[in-house]
């Protein structure tokens, strides 16, 4: 039985982000984090695994060598194996292209009857949310997203999925595809054991040779030209302006509240 | 009817706009999604489109004509109540391998992002997600472009025949804006974020005019692999300081009136759609409010939508909790209060004179 | 110092726990009461880092030296009590039954240990033995099985709340100073045994700290760690491996308040501008900063060199220490200074770390000990 759990490096956009010149994100200067609802998913994982100990839990990731480090960090944090998707042809690839190739990827490791696939409902590079049921749709794989609680029955998941005034209650059979919010769990930490340890533990690096002939992969919508969308243009948004100072007066505030209006502040 | 080619960019007309009800209800993004598609429809010349799909909501469907559809497709089917991913995607994927429309708006509601990227895939196209504004014509992209950036319009090599869907979105949590494109393949879809769209005003005419025609699509039991098994509605959670969206803080500013001021600042929070009310260490010092309200270096650090600051003077422990708001109004009798230098819009006023201008003014808009 | 990925991942491990669980209520709940906060030691256990520098044989995390003073130096930037939590059980604790416990002792007493099941204090100072600490006038007497032991140890950091006590007693009244001294893995709940009320101190609230009373407690003779007589050889290894840990504290407090004093200082304004523009403020920040990476390399490579038995170790760790603490209650002064009057305040973190960073040049040795060890050694 395996638990396989996407995950993505995204740069750190709590604090300040630098932008280049012709409005591009400067990846370069920026810290990186493992995408915080993806360790939601790893959690998941691994807490299923506390339960289960028989089971795997396999971290999958596409991304470029660097996101080695992240992944080194799953396994510190109790992940048996990890794959990192990693080459130059999948670079630039938008959610369509980034779940064939991953799904490609998960096929490659290969699924079971009882495996179940995880990811976090969305990374806050993109906030698409797109990933993961686009990876469910490629293995024809059941999905529920926004999962808020996972209980493991004889091969099937019954899973809490939170609506905007509720909630649902799904039951779906496996291999199924779960996409998790920070509210299902508590991710743990690492450990200094599980640092000292990790490099004994299986990781593989999957490059383009190695997924080519995957039937899942399409060679001609993968990577920055072949992505079925593009960006056309990409802008900062104007500078926040030194502050506008406000006349006390009943025309003054109206004002003051349309132009908020205007710019869907509220 | 020729075979379904997402390639065949030539073969798709139409603009649809798949229509979100729950329960009978329909979600307001739905009317939000219609009036956008009309403008989008008219620019292309084409025919807007409804798809409602569920289980006895035919009656919904002239409401929907009302926001803009020429005709609405229903789709009615026991098996359509309530939404499971399986049975929407695979009835929405049908219709569109049908109606071959050449843009698919959804709302980007909790089930529109559950739904849209499985449809784009099985449809094989691509999908940009929660867009904030939509341009066909050039003109028009351009003029929005000169409002909402600083690239150099005038400069810029556009081509103006360019008849595209342009999908902007914000990105990296609002720090860069991205207009996406998709020209390869058809049709060229949208999850559009709730509540940025303006709604257009019901129109009675159309309503009675729109066109409804029943689809029906094969739908088994086997289809649904995730299966509903009970539907819960939960009032939402109080929110505490640190999840607010808005936050109207009261400082010093209230000891004239007190209650009256708290008051004040609860109604304001209530005028902008709900929000908490937060409150200086002078306030709390003073046991005018519990500590759990207090914002600043001692209390909590917030970073909300909009944080209103009334009469607070801004000394550095109240501003190292809030100046990470990403909009912020403050009212002070004091013009050269501290913490005017921190705010959006700084109002030099009185905050009982002040604050109830801002609540007439909020609920004209 | 370079720190490969390994140590790398374990400051980025320490310092996300840190940050996250040591949360300013639970800093000021701990500053308020005094009381132990046995919540957030169960936390700490949990994730191992009770036994970061136990091998895993006896349930620890099987990390070595320099683990160890990321760890202590991570969570005494954030809180320096809680660095105590996870402190004791790695050093003056753990470090005896490591040096010199039969596989018995190891077993029993040491894996409840490293997994935070149990807890393991030293007790070395008395009344009248501090720094001179040869003059221990505890006394245990052989009587068949056992060691019957009498006598008042003080200044016990975390008796009130332990199991266990390593308690080192004259075995041989007619050897002098330092020698016939014996080491004793002391059950604390046997009868004679009692704890004092817990002192009322300058810092480091949190963590009581209390005497040691020992009345006719017949200690078996299972429990003797160690040679008999040749205990305080032990005792002064392990307080090498203990003073690392008192500099890493240092360190951590250090950087605590150079953070704050760096954020401050951009903050703060008058005379119309950012203090950090003043020359007054920003040279006392580039010396707090230069002297912190100065402690910093010297623990790193003296960790290193200890696991490494290099010959130096002992004399390296004393000037660790002795470096470390006195550079920290200067970083301590100089961030109260850029603070002004809100340094003085106790809802500012650099009041506290000013106050917690003062024992870290008395406890383990104080700075003149240190001195002594330094120059004893060079001056052989």
């Amino acid at each position: 039985m395996k638990y396989i759990v996407c995950v993505k490096q995204v740069p750190d956009t709590s604090g300040k982000v630098a932008v280049k010149e012709d409005g591009t994100m400067d990846r370069s200067k920026m810290a990186t984090i493992i995408n915080p609802d993806d360790l939601n998913a790893v959690e998941a994982a691994l807490a299923l695994k506390d339960r289960n100990p028989g089971a795997k839990v396999v971290a999958i990731s596409m991304g470029p060598p660097p996101a080695a480090g992240m992944l080194h960090e799953l396994l510190a944090m109790g992940c048996d194996e990890a794959v990192l998707v990693s080459g130059r042809e999948f670079g630039g690839s938008d959610t369509f292209a980034t779940s064939q190739i991953l799904a490609g990827a998960i096929q490659h490791i290969g699924l079971d009857q009882d495996d179940i696939v995880f990811c976090g409902r969305q990374a806050i590079d993109g906030d698409t949310a797109q990933v993961g049921p686009q990876i469910a749709e490629k293995l024809d794989l059941p999905q529920v997203s926004y999962a808020a609680d996972i209980t493991p029955g004889d091969g099937k998941l019954t899973v809490k999925r939170i609506l905007e005034d509720g909630y649902m209650t799904i039951e779906l059979p496996t291999p199924c595809l779960v996409t998790c919010i920070k509210e299902l769990n508590q991710p743990r930490y690492m450990t200094v054991k599980g640092i000292l340890e990790f490099e004994q533990k299986p990781y593989t690096v999957l490059d383009y040779a190695a997924l080519e002939n995957e039937p899942l992969i399409e060679k001609d919508t993968i990577g920055l030209t072949g992505s079925p969308t593009n960006v056309f243009r990409s802008f900062s948004p104007p500078l926040k302006d030194a502050g506008i100072t406000v006349e006390p007066t009943a025309d003054g505030i109206r004002s003051m509240v349309e132009t908020l209006s205007a710019k869907h502040i509220i | 009817m020729s075979e379904y080619n997402c390639r065949e960019i030539d073969q798709f007309r139409g603009v649809m706009v798949f229509c979100e009800q729950r329960e009978g209800v329909l979600n307001p993004t739905s009317f939000e999604l219609l009036s956008e598609g009309r403008k989008l429809a008219d620019d292309l010349g084409t025919e807007l489109t409804g798809l409602l799909l569920g289980s006895g909501v035919q009656g919904l469907a002239a409401t929907l004509g009302g926001y803009g559809a020429d005709t609405v497709y229903v789709v009615d089917d026991p098996l359509l109540e309530p939404y499971t991913t399986d049975a929407y995607t695979k009835v929405i994927t049908e219709v569109v391998k049908e109606k071959k429309p050449e843009i698919v708006l959804l709302g980007a509601t909790n089930l529109g992002r559950d739904l849209g990227p499985r449809c784009a895939a099985r449809l094989h196209t691509g999908l940009t997600a929660d867009v904030t504004h939509l341009d066909i014509e050039m003109t028009k992209y351009l003029d929005f472009l000169a409002e909402a950036s600083n690239i150099d319009i005038e400069n810029g090599n556009w081509d103006m025949e360019n008849r595209g869907l342009k999908m902007t979105r914000p990105a990296f949590g609002g720090h860069l804006m991205a207009t996406i494109i998709c020209p390869r393949f058809r049709p060229q879809m949208s999850t559009v974020r709730p509540g940025v769209l303006e709604r257009a005003p019901y129109d009675e005419a159309k309503a009675a005019a729109v066109k409804v025609v029943p689809l029906s699509v094969p739908l088994s039991d086997d289809d649904i692999r995730a299966k509903v098994t009970q539907v819960v509605h939960e009032a939402r959670e109080i929110v505490d300081l640190i999840g607010a969206d808005v936050i109207v803080s009261v400082g010093h500013g209230i000891s004239k009136d007190i209650e009256g001021g708290i008051k004040l600042a609860e109604e304001l929070a209530d005028a902008f759609g709900g929000g908490v009310v937060g409150a200086s260490r002078a306030v709390v010092d003073a046991g005018w409010l519990p500590s759990d309200r207090q914002v600043g270096q001692t209390g909590k650090t917030v970073r909300p939508h909009i944080y209103v600051a009334l009469g607070i003077s801004g000394a550095i422990q109240h501003k190292a909790g809030m100046q990470d708001s990403e909009y912020i109004i403050a009212v002070n009798t004091n013009p050269d209060a501290p913490i005017f230098e921190t705010a959006d819009y700084a109002i030099p006023g009185d905050l009982y004179k002040v604050v109830p201008m801002m609540i007439d003014a909020l609920k004209k808009v | 110092m370079i720190l490969n990925e390994k140590y790398t991942l374990m400051r980025k491990l320490y310092r996300e726990f840190a940050e996250t669980e040591f949360t300013d209520e639970l800093l000021d709940r701990l500053e308020e009461t005094g009381e132990f906060d046995w919540d957030i030691f169960h936390k700490i256990a949990e994730y191992g880092f009770t036994g970061v520098k136990i091998p895993t044989e006896y349930g620890g995390q099987g990390g070595d030296s320099l683990a160890y003073v990321l760890m202590i130096e991570e969570f005494a930037r954030v809180s320096p009590v809680l660095s105590l939590y996870a402190n004791t059980s790695n050093s003056l604790g753990a470090g005896p039954l490591l040096f010199c416990g039969t596989e018995e002792q190891k077993q029993k007493y040491l894996t409840p240990v490293a997994k935070g099941e149990k807890i393991l204090v030293f007790s070395l100072t008395e009344p009248g033995a501090g720094s001179d600490a040869g003059s221990t006038l505890t006394t245990a007497v052989e009587d068949g099985d056992y060691y019957v032991l009498n006598g008042r140890k003080t200044f016990v950091s975390g008796a009130p709340i332990a199991d266990y006590a390593i308690v080192y007693a004259k075995t041989d009244p007619t050897q002098r100073g330092s020698r016939g001294i014996s080491m004793f893995i002391l059950d604390l709940t046997l009868p004679g045994v009692t704890i004092g009320k817990p002192e009322h101190k300058m810092g480091i609230i949190g963590y009581p700290t209390s005497d040691l009373v020992l009345e006719d407690v017949r200690v078996h003779k299972s429990d003797l760690l160690g040679p008999l007589h040749k205990g305080f050889a032990t005792a002064m290894k392990t307080l090498d491996g203990g003073r690392l840990g008192v500099a890493a504290q240092a360190l951590g407090i250090a950087q605590g308040c150079l953070e704050e004093a760096m954020t401050y200082s951009k903050d703060r304004k008058q005379f119309g501008q950012p203090i950090s523009r003043f020359q007054g403020i920003s040279f006392s920040i580039a010396e707090m900063a230069t002297e912190i990476e100065a402690a910093r390399e010297l623990i790193y490579s003296t960790a290193e060199k200890k696991d490494a038995d290099d010959p130096e170790a002992s004399k390296l760790c004393a000037m660790s220490k002795l470096f470390a603490s006195e550079m920290a209650n200067r970083v301590a002064y100089k961030a109260v200074q850029v603070f002004g009057g809100y340094g003085y305040i106790k809802e500012y973190k650099v009041e506290r770390f000013y106050r917690d960073a003062r024992i870290t040049s008395i406890y383990e040795g104080t700075s003149e000990v240190q001195k002594m060890v330094i120059s004893g050694s060079l001056l052989r």
